[in-house]
């Protein structure tokens, strides 16, 4: 009679459905491998047998006093936070917009009636959104085009997205203000898309540095599955539409128009 | 390695919330956070690093990098899962960065305090008390302990997970940085480095047969 394998009564005692049914009926005839199995198990109660000191009462609080003065003195504020290395760009593109704005406020001449300064002011404020929005969605774009189209080597071990995954994590922080501000402005649509494409940049985010082929393939199913960037062409091409006032559309491509009707 | 049902939820749900309070510049928000998983933290760091100074030391800097990466974390999975994660990662790091010194010294390997440098299949060829004698015994622990100082990190990181906090081999592999496959491999091969060092203590005694032979 054959004996079970190590690695198959391994298996097997892991819970392994394939080939579970013949080692079972194996070891209900070999006494031999049932010993086997139960020095298996013996490993693991020994393994049970070690204890771990017990750190005490207080501890969580000991690690606290050890490790608070370590943090940053003060929490991460909001306007701190707006002013992140990672969000100087977004900040720069907004603050030039808003100069440009009121640059163009002042040209248009004195005598212009109060409501209609109010609606110019609240249109420039719209545009100066749209613009950053659209640039950021350009730079989504790029990280999730990128990723989708790399394809390992075959026998490649390890696949490296540090770059990418950088990018994505300073995407997820530019990409949570514009949410909160298309939040504050009541555009569902555009809290939706940046919603989900806030989902996917953290996937990337969170992976490590270098990652499995598998693993990247998942990165890959995820980007897909939510048909985001699908999603994310879409309301680049509806705010370049809004950008340019739509008055000089730009002639829509049948990929785009496409795209949409499938959005 | 997880509490079960409502439980669960209601951590989970305050959990979520000190996260909020953390990034909205609450730094106590946070102390709660630490002193919640400490004990749950430092009994993976323990295990995987074997000594209680550096258990605490993969402690203190798995909650100073989950602060600093906290807005990555965004509610995404579980904070105990996650700060679990980060501890495992330190620890592998530390426990290869300590094999390596010790490659450079060219030390011998490391033993518990106060036990002769010995091959413990060796010494208890003769005299070792039955399996049952010795089940629960300090001396089983601290065979244990030695045994587990053999093991390459990732073995070590892999049986810890497994075992002991009952983690899924896809969150091995991501700890190892390698795929599921791989890591049902490291998880085998530490159990029969396990299962071999340990050969004395915990088989009964008498030659083993050799497994997937014919009788």
């Amino acid at each position: 009679m054959k004996h079970v394998t190590e690695e198959e009564l391994f298996q097997y005692r892991e819970g392994d459905q394939k080939g579970r049914q013949a080692v079972a009926a194996h070891l209900q005839e070999c006494a031999e491998c049932r010993g086997e199995l139960a020095r298996l198990e013996a490993v693991f109660a020994a393994l049970d047998a070690m204890p771990v000191p017990d750190p005490g009462e207080g501890y969580g609080a000991r690690v606290w006093r050890q490790i608070a003065p370590r943090l940053p003195e003060k929490g991460p504020r909001w306007w701190q936070a707006f002013f992140a290395p990672q969000r100087l760009a977004v900040a720069g593109t907004l603050a030039a917009l808003v100069i440009a704005a009121f640059y163009l406020g002042r040209i248009s001449g004195p005598g212009t009636p109060v409501e209609t300064v109010n609606v110019n002011q609240n249109q420039v404020r719209e545009r100066v959104l749209v613009v950053a929005v659209g640039e950021h969605l350009g730079k989504s774009e790029m990280v999730l085009v990128e990723l989708s189209n790399t394809q390992p080597a075959s026998g490649q071990k390890l696949i490296n997205i540090a770059a990418a995954q950088r990018r994505a994590e300073n995407l997820v922080e530019e990409n949570r203000l514009y949410r909160q501000t298309a939040l504050e402005g009541g555009d569902k649509a555009m809290v939706s898309t940046l919603d989900e494409l806030e989902r996917v940049l953290l996937d990337v985010a969170n992976s490590p540095d270098a990652v499995t082929p598998a693993q990247f393939e998942s990165i890959q199913k995820r980007i897909a599955e939510h048909g985001i960037l699908l999603k994310v062409r879409v309301v680049r091409q509806e705010l370049r539409t809004a950008e340019t006032g739509g008055k000089s559309q730009p002639a829509q491509t049948d990929s785009t128009a496409k795209e949409k009707n499938k959005a | 390695m997880r509490a079960s049902g409502e439980q669960v939820e209601s951590v989970a749900v305050s959990d979520a919330v000190a996260v909020e309070q953390t990034l909205a510049g609450d730094r106590e928000a946070y102390r709660v956070l630490v002193e919640r998983h400490s004990a749950y933290v430092y009994r993976l760091a323990y295990r995987m690093t074997g000594k209680k100074e550096d258990a605490e030391e993969v402690v203190q800097e798995a909650f100073l990098r989950a602060y600093q990466k906290l807005r990555q974390f965004a509610g995404n999975a579980n904070f105990a899962t996650w700060v679990y994660r980060i501890a495992a990662n330190y620890a592998i790091d530390r426990l290869r960065q300590r094999k390596n010194e010790d490659a450079r010294r060219e030390l011998p390997p490391r033993v518990v305090e106060g036990e002769p440098e010995t091959d413990p299949l060796a010494l208890v060829k003769d005299r070792a008390p039955s399996p049952e004698q010795l089940a629960g015994s300090v001396q089983l622990a601290a065979k244990m302990k030695e045994a587990l100082g053999t093991l390459t990190p990732a073995e070590r990181t892999a049986i810890v997970m497994r075992h002991w906090d009952g983690c899924g081999i896809e969150e091995i592999a991501a700890v190892l940085k390698s795929n599921t496959s791989a890591a049902k491999n490291t998880v085998f091969r530490a159990v029969q480095k396990l299962r071999l060092a340990l050969a004395p203590f915990a088989e009964p005694r008498g030659a083993a047969r050799a497994v997937g032979t014919e009788s």
